[in-house]
C-alpha cells in the first residue's frame, strides 16, 4: 500500500528520521509507536506526503509522493484521510461546515446528498446533532471525534492518524481508539497510527513499528512485540524509566562539570 | 448560506461608496478624463514664463476661464504654452496673453486681454501677441542703471 | 593581551547587523517567493472568488468604521492647525486646497494604510499564525487544497483591493470635515475654499495618492499573511509575528511612501 525505501529527513543539523524501510500494509492497522522525539510524527508526515523526504521515496499506488507535482498529489489525496493531533478543524466553519469541507471541494454532489453523508458520519461518531457547534466550543474528545468525521468524509483507502488519543480522558481515548478499530475493520481500510499510548496501539494494531532517534528498533505483531527481549523495547512498553534509553539528555555527564574535568 | 448573502451585500455596498467616492474626487476636484476634459486648446510662445506650470489659471477680466494644460521648451530657446479654455468664452485674433502674479508674491497666472477682432480662434491655433513675465529683478536692475543714465 | 582586543565588540557589533541584514534578505525572498507563489492561482483554477468576497468584508467593511473616524478627525485638524499657520499670512483662502492636498497627496494613503494594518493587518497574521499551530494548513493540504491559493492569494487581492477604497472614503470624509471646520468653524469664506480647492488639485495629485494606496495595500497584504505563513507554530511564535508584522508593515508604508513621493511629486 505505502512503501518507504531509504526514506529520511533531516531539520537543519537533526535528523528526524534515520534512512529506513518501511511497508504500510493493506487493510490493516499499523501502529508506530516510540517517545517524545523518536521521529514517528516526521515519520507519518512523510508517509502523507506533507513533507518532502531529504532523500529516498515514499511509493503510494505506485507513485512517489515526494516527487509528483501537487496537482498529482492532490489527486492522491482524495484517497487519503488524516487525523491532526490537535484536530485541525477549519475555525471559521461550523461542525456540519468542517464534516462537509472535503465534499464541498471535491465532489459535485447535491447540498442534500452532502447533509445525509455529514449525517451519516456524525452519527458514526455519535455527534449528530452538533452539527451547528463551532470548534471553540467543543471539547477535545468531541473536537478528535469531529476531525474523525471529517477524515472519513471521503470514505478513503487510507487514514492517518497522530497521536488520536493524547490530551484526552480514558473515556474519549477509548472512545476513539474503538472508533478507529471499527470503522477501519468494517471499512477494509487502511489506517496508520502514531501513537505513545502503549496499551492503545498494542491493542489495535494488526502491526506494530517501534522507533528510537529516528529509526526503527522493532517491528511486528503485537504478540511479537510483547514477547520481545530486546531491552529498548521492554523498557518502552513496560514504561520503566531506566534502562537503555537515558532520562538525561545532558551532552556531558553533570560530574564533569562540576568537578571540573575533562572526560 | 443566508450569511454569506448578507456579507455579501454589504461588500457590494462597501466598493460603490468607495467607487462613488474615488469618482466624485476625480469629477469635481481633479477633471480627469474624458468626461471631466471640456473646452478647447490654445498655444501661445513666451520668451519667459516665470514658473507657470501646468494646472496655473489662465483669467480673462480677473475670471479663471481655463487651465494651463502643459509647458515646455520650444526650440531650445522660448516656452510653449498649451491652455484649455472652457467652451463658453471666445477669444479674438488679436487678442493678448501675458503673465501675471497674484499679487506681490503669489502664484503665477496666464492673463488674457481679450482683442478687437471679430474673428475668434479655433482649437489648436496660438495667440500671437505675448508678454513675458515681469521679474522684479529686471525692474531693480532697470531702475539702478537707468539711474546712472 | 591581543592589542586588538578592544575592537572586538565593534567585530560583534558588525557581526550581528551583518547576520541581521542577511536574515532580512532571506526574509525578503521568501516573502516574494510565497507571494509570487500565491498570485500564481490568480488565474487558476478553482476560483478563489467567495474568500476573497469574505476577505474583502473583513479588511474594507470591518476597517470602515475607524476609516470614516479617523478621515473626520484628520480633515479636522489639518484645517484648524492650517488656518492657524494661513492666518499669519492672510492667506485663509487657500486652507480649502491645503486640506485636500495633504489629505490626497499623502494623510488619506497613509493613515488609511496605518489603520488597516492596526485592525486587520495584524488579525491576518495571527489568523494565519494560529491555522499553522493548530494544523489547520496542513489539514488543508491533507484535504487537498492548496493554503497558498486558498488563504494567502484572496487576503493579498483583497488587500489591494479594499485599501484604494478605504482611502477614498477617507479622502472624501476629511475633505468634508475639514470644508465644515473651515467655513462654519473658522469662518472662511466657502467661495474661496472650494474654489482654491478645485483649482489647486490636479489628476497628477490623485494620481499620486491612488498609485501610493495600491501598493500599500498589496505591501500589507504580502507582509501580513507571509509572517503569520512563517511565524513559529507555538503561541509565543503567533504573538511575536503578529507585532512583528505591524512593525514592519508600519514602517515598510513610511519608507515606501518616500520613495514613491519623490517619484511622483
Amino acid at each position: 500500500m505505502i512503501r518507504g525505501e531509504s526514506l529520511s529527513k533531516t531539520f537543519g543539523d537533526i535528523q528526524a528520521v534515520k534512512p529506513l524501510d518501511i511497508h504500510i500494509r493493506e487493510h490493516g492497522i499499523t501502529a508506530i509507536m516510540g517517545g517524545s522525539g523518536s521521529g514517528k510524527t516526521t515519520l507519518l508526515r512523510l508517509l502523507s506526503g506533507l513533507e518532502k523526504p531529504s532523500s529516498g521515496h515514499v511509493w503510494f499506488a505506485s507513485e512517489d509522493l515526494g516527487r509528483i507535482p501537487e496537482r498529482r498529489l492532490f489527486k492522491l489525496r482524495e484517497q487519503m484521510g488524516m487525523v491532526f493531533q490537535y484536530s485541525a478543524l477549519l475555525n471559521s466553519l461550523d461542525v456540519y461546515g468542517n464534516v462537509a469541507f472535503p465534499l464541498h471541494e471535491h465532489t459535485n454532489l447535491d447540498e442534500e446528498i452532502i447533509r445525509r453523508i455529514v449525517m451519516m458520519k456524525l452519527e458514526q461518531v455519535g455527534l449528530r446533532g452538533f452539527e451547528h457547534l463551532m470548534p471553540s466550543e467543543l471539547s477535545g474528545g468531541m473536537a478528535k471525534r469531529v476531525a474523525f468525521a471529517r477524515a472519513m468524509a471521503m470514505d478513503p483507502r487510507v487514514v492517518f492518524f497522530d497521536e488520536p488519543t493524547s490530551g484526552l480522558d480514558p473515556i474519549s481515548a477509548g472512545v476513539i481508539t474503538s472508533l478507529i478499530h471499527d470503522t477501519v475493520r468494517k471499512a477494509h481500510m487502511t489506517a496508520v497510527v502514531v501513537t505513545h499510548d502503549v496499551h492503545a496501539g498494542l491493542s489495535i494494531a494488526d502491526h506494530v513499528i517501534l522507533m528510537w532517534q529516528g529509526a526503527i528498533i522493532a517491528s511486528g505483531s503485537p504478540d511479537d512485540i510483547r514477547a520481545s527481549e530486546d531491552e529498548r523495547v521492554r523498557q518502552f512498553i513496560e514504561g520503566r524509566p531506566d534502562g537503555p534509553i537515558p532520562f538525561s539528555r545532558s551532552t556531558r555527564p553533570y560530574l564533569d562539570d562540576l568537578l571540573g574535568t575533562q572526560p | 448560506m443566508q450569511n454569506y448573502k448578507r456579507i455579501e451585500i454589504t461588500v457590494g455596498i462597501f466598493v460603490f461608496l468607495g467607487l462613488l467616492s474615488a469618482g466624485w474626487m476625480a469629477i469635481k476636484l481633479g477633471q480627469v478624463g474624458g468626461l471631466g476634459e471640456q473646452g478647447y486648446e490654445l498655444r501661445a510662445v513666451f520668451d519667459d514664463v516665470g514658473g507657470v506650470r501646468s494646472g496655473s489659471d489662465i483669467m480673462m477680466a480677473g475670471v479663471v476661464i481655463g487651465r494651463v494644460k502643459d509647458v515646455h521648451i520650444l526650440d531650445n530657446r522660448k516656452a510653449e504654452v498649451v491652455m484649455r479654455i472652457n467652451d463658453d468664452v471666445r477669444i479674438a485674433e488679436d487678442a493678448f496673453a501675458s503673465i501675471r502674479t497674484k499679487g506681490i508674491i503669489g502664484d503665477r497666472y496666464i492673463r488674457i486681454t481679450q482683442g478687437m477682432e471679430e474673428t475668434f480662434l479655433a482649437d489648436g491655433d496660438e495667440i500671437e501677441e505675448t508678454e513675458s513675465a515681469l521679474n522684479i529683478e529686471d525692474l531693480v536692475s532697470k531702475y539702478i542703471f537707468s539711474g546712472k543714465e | 593581551m591581543n592589542p586588538t582586543g578592544f575592537l572586538t565588540p565593534f567585530f560583534a557589533f558588525f557581526g550581528r547587523l551583518g547576520r541581521r541584514f542577511l536574515m532580512f534578505l532571506q526574509a525578503m525572498g521568501d516573502a516574494t517567493v510565497l507571494s509570487a507563489n500565491a498570485l500564481s492561482h490568480l488565474l487558476r483554477r478553482p476560483w478563489q472568488g467567495r474568500h476573497f468576497v469574505m476577505q474583502l468584508h473583513a479588511l474594507g467593511v470591518d476597517s470602515l468604521v475607524i476609516i470614516i473616524i479617523t478621515g473626520a478627525f484628520t480633515g479636522m485638524v489639518l484645517a484648524l492647525q492650517g488656518y492657524y499657520t494661513l492666518a499669519k499670512f492672510g492667506s485663509e483662502s487657500l486652507l480649502g486646497a491645503g486640506v485636500a492636498l495633504s489629505i490626497i497627496r499623502e494623510l488619506g494613503p497613509v493613515l488609511g494604510a496605518f489603520m488597516v494594518i492596526g485592525r486587520a493587518g495584524s488579525s491576518i497574521t495571527a489568523e494565519i499564525g494560529i491555522m499553522r499551530v493548530t494544523e489547520q494548513l496542513d489539514a488543508l493540504q491533507m484535504m487537498a487544497v492548496n493554503p497558498k491559493a486558498r488563504i494567502i492569494l484572496p487576503r493579498i487581492v483583497a488587500a489591494t483591493i479594499a485599501l484604494p477604497l478605504l482611502v477614498a472614503i477617507f479622502d472624501v470624509i476629511g475633505i468634508a470635515a475639514g470644508y465644515l471646520v473651515g467655513v462654519e468653524l473658522l469662518g472662511v469664506n466657502p467661495g474661496a475654499y472650494v474654489a482654491e480647492m478645485m483649482a489647486k488639485i490636479t489628476a497628477h495629485d490623485l494620481n499620486g495618492g491612488w498609485v501610493k494606496a495600491i501598493v500599500f495595500g498589496f505591501m500589507i497584504g504580502v507582509i501580513c499573511t507571509f509572517m503569520g505563513y512563517r511565524s513559529e507554530p507555538t503561541t509565543e511564535g503567533v504573538a511575536r509575528a503578529t507585532t512583528q508584522a505591524v512593525v514592519i508593515a508600519s514602517v515598510g508604508v513610511l519608507m515606501v511612501d518616500y520613495i514613491l513621493t519623490s517619484f511622483f511629486l
